[in-house]
């Protein structure tokens, strides 16, 4: 009986000794940085949605390795996990320990008047990054840096056009299946809607769509019951390289081929960010036809940002990141979007990663 | 010395269990402002984890009760999920009143008890596979009812879901230099109220006293003339009916609709039972507890975060380290009853 009292009271001990004795590891860390910069550093909370995707992933090492100390930065880094719930308490916690800027990248467009406000009431800037938000007052954020997905969509639509034109293949004979990102994303709304509306102008016959998540799990998942449903499917979008390295192992654990030749019984495999290494080697070997670039690299975008702001100017609201597109399919040299023309960048064997 | 020791030997297993979730509670808050400073000496920093958990408090609040009687629920994150999309959909698309769609959250909470509760209690059903199906069922119609996560602009929500209640005496004053007065919002209002309501009842009704005999012993509990398969199925219907405000006062704090709301809220609702001192055996628990357990488990993310460590894995490893812990306790705990007993 006494004996297991003394245990419990050892026990307890045992958890305020690590309770503190984590702390007090932070506490050494945070004063041997101080010294290095005598406080004089930049607080950056950033608020990253998650750790879905490749492209997220370099998302985040891009913004880590930017805003680090020797470059007089802080940063504090939360990952929301996809939930929206945790970025809100992420941004408020923010708040709380009075950083100098607050970076977003919103796991959803809808839902961050309230927050951003209370950051607005208490002086710190916001930059958005990647997804946009769909705010009521656009002054609730100082300016969104990231890319323009409905662009990236009609580029990768435009090519699959124009390469049907130049194989002169029908295009009642297209039929795509499409596997969408995160439902109620930028770039999922962007990349679905310049899809969708190529499908209203070529004629082709969009047979499904349903969300992989971004994930390669989940697109491997999506594409497996499509190729259950459907037995003519030829073109797969796919909206980010996870879901199509995904959709390729689907596909051929289901012992078709992918590839650029429609007509002879291969299935064209598109898809978008360009990040990922093997998608890049898959491009070479004609497995993905094309990707549309989604570039990632938004640290230094953001740091310019903030350096503007510091020196009082104000920066553009909307900052749209330059991109390209990939292929190794030489058919197509280059698109027509409006007035722009875009070149396709054709890949060679020494881009291999 | 004589009389602490007795005290110690009349202490319960629930109140001892209680009494260790407290001070490690405040162990760690005290020791975050200590060592960790940034925020956490503003009372606000508390109050926003009171905001962003008011739901779970009310969700493990429910569940606390149903595993006080030897059962599970896991169900209570899907009706989460299920009770904002619905509210959403109704508000939004409908341009209904808020009174109805809180009506509509407690019937959809009620319907989940009212239906798990007769297959737990009255088929003998394990309630494991029982709110298993249940969460399919509610993640699925989720979806079924709406795929696209969106925002419910109905003008009467959003008043309701902007109201603050200032706590007079907490403000602080910010980097501009305004003075800015600390708030909850009101679902923190009704999870308190759950709290207080469902702490009494435990603590002092004939009811109340039933859900601990049936957990601790339901044959001995049947023995004393307890009706043990109503009182199996009341722990159910009103976690339900937790779920079902809970998923409402989830809503307000959101105020959008999304099938990916929630995910994985019952096992944080479980987890924070856990630390707060409630046995999955059955019969030992407090909501003090589970209250204090909700705390915890939200303060030590928000150590883990702040100490720098970004990884969302990492709060995931504390909070498994945290629960171990306390299941450790927890037989050690047992370990002393049965020697006590002999």
């Amino acid at each position: 009986m006494k004996k297991s009292i003394a245990v419990i009271m050892i026990l307890a001990i045992c958890v305020l000794a690590a309770g503190c004795g984590r702390s007090n590891k932070a506490e050494k860390e945070q004063e041997a940085v101080q010294t290095i910069a005598a406080a004089e550093k930049i607080v950056v909370g950033f608020s990253q949605l998650g750790a879905e995707s490749d492209w997220r992933s370099a998302n985040s090492k891009s913004m880590k390795e930017t805003f680090t100390s020797e470059n007089g930065y802080e940063l504090i880094f939360e990952d929301g996990q996809q939930k929206q719930a945790n970025q809100i308490m992420a941004i408020r916690t923010f708040i709380q320990q009075e950083v100098d800027y607050i970076v977003l990248a919103p796991v959803t467009e809808t839902g961050w008047d309230t927050v951003l406000q209370e950051a607005k009431d208490a002086g710190i800037p916001v930059i958005i990054v990647d997804r946009m938000v769909d705010v009521s007052d656009d002054s609730l954020f100082t300016c969104w840096v990231g890319s323009d997905f409905e662009l990236e969509g009609k580029k990768a639509a435009e090519w699959l056009y124009q390469y049907t034109l130049k194989e002169k293949i029908a295009s009642e004979e297209i039929h795509i299946v499409n596997i969408q990102g995160t439902i109620g994303a930028s770039s999922q709304i962007g990349r679905t809607k310049g899809l969708a509306d190529a499908v209203k102008a070529n004629g082709w016959n969009l047979l499904a769509e349903v969300s992989g998540d971004y994930t390669q799990a989940k697109g491997r998942e999506v594409m497996e019951s499509f190729l259950k449903q459907y037995d003519n499917i030829n073109v797969v979008y796919c909206e980010n390289d996870n879901e199509a390295l995904g959709a390729i192992e689907a596909i051929e654990a289901a012992g078709k081929t992918v590839g650029s030749d429609i007509t002879g019984g291969e299935i064209m495999i598109i898809s978008f960010d360009g990040v990922n290494e093997s998608a890049i080697n898959y491009v070479l070997e004609g497995k993905i036809t094309c990707i549309a670039e989604c570039n990632p690299l938004h640290g230094p975008r953001v740091q310019a940002i903030i350096e503007a702001l510091e020196e009082g100017k104000t920066p553009d609201k909307f900052a749209y990141v330059d991109e390209e597109i990939f292929s190794a399919n030489e058919t197509v040299k280059d698109l027509t979007i409006g007035d722009t023309v875009y070149p396709v960048t054709i890949l060679q064997p020494e881009d291999a990663k | 010395m004589n009389r602490i020791k007795d005290k110690f030997k009349n202490i319960t297993d629930t109140n001892l269990l209680l009494l260790i979730t407290v001070v490690v509670f405040f162990a760690m808050y005290i020791g975050a402002i200590l060592f960790q400073g940034k925020g956490f000496l503003k009372p606000q920093t508390f109050f926003n984890i009171l905001n962003a958990n008011a739901s779970l408090i009310i969700l493990a609040c429910g569940l606390s009760l149903v595993m006080i009687t030897g059962g599970i629920d896991i169900s209570v994150g899907g009706v989460t999920a299920l009770v904002s999309m619905c509210c959403a959909v109704y508000l939004d698309y409908k341009g209904g009143n808020v009174f109805v769609s809180m009506l509509i959250a407690l019937a959809i909470g009620l319907a989940f008890g009212i239906v798990q509760g007769f297959l737990v209690a009255y088929l003998d059903i394990q309630p494991f596979i029982v709110t298993l199906a249940g969460m399919f069922f509610a993640r699925g119609m989720t979806t079924i009812v709406n795929t696209n996560p969106f925002n419910v602009a109905n003008e009467n929500f959003v008043a309701l879901k902007e109201t603050r209640i200032t706590v007079p005496g907490f403000g602080s004053v910010n980097k501009l230099g305004n003075y800015v007065p600390a708030y909850i919002e009101i679902g923190v209002v009704v999870a308190l109220l759950t709290v207080i309501i469902l702490f009494c009842v435990l603590r002092w009704t004939k009811l109340g006293r039933s859900f601990y005999a049936v957990g601790g012993n339901s044959q001995s509990a049947l023995m004393l003339g307890i009706n043990v398969k109503r009182t199996k199925f009341l722990s159910h219907l009103i976690c339900g009916l937790l779920a079902g405000i809970g998923g409402f006062v989830y809503f307000l704090h959101v105020g959008s609709g999304s099938a990916s709301h929630a995910s994985g809220m019952e096992m944080n609702a479980i987890a924070s039972s856990i630390i707060g001192g409630t046995m999955l055996t059955g019969g030992v628990g407090n909501i003090i507890g589970t209250f204090f357990g909700v705390l915890s488990l939200s303060t030590i993310q928000n150590i883990v975060s702040s100490a720098g460590l970004d990884q969302a894995w990492w709060t995931g490893i504390t909070i498994a380290a945290m629960l171990c812990l306390f299941l450790v306790i927890q037989s050690v705990v047992m370990a002393r009853k049965q020697k006590t007993e002999k």
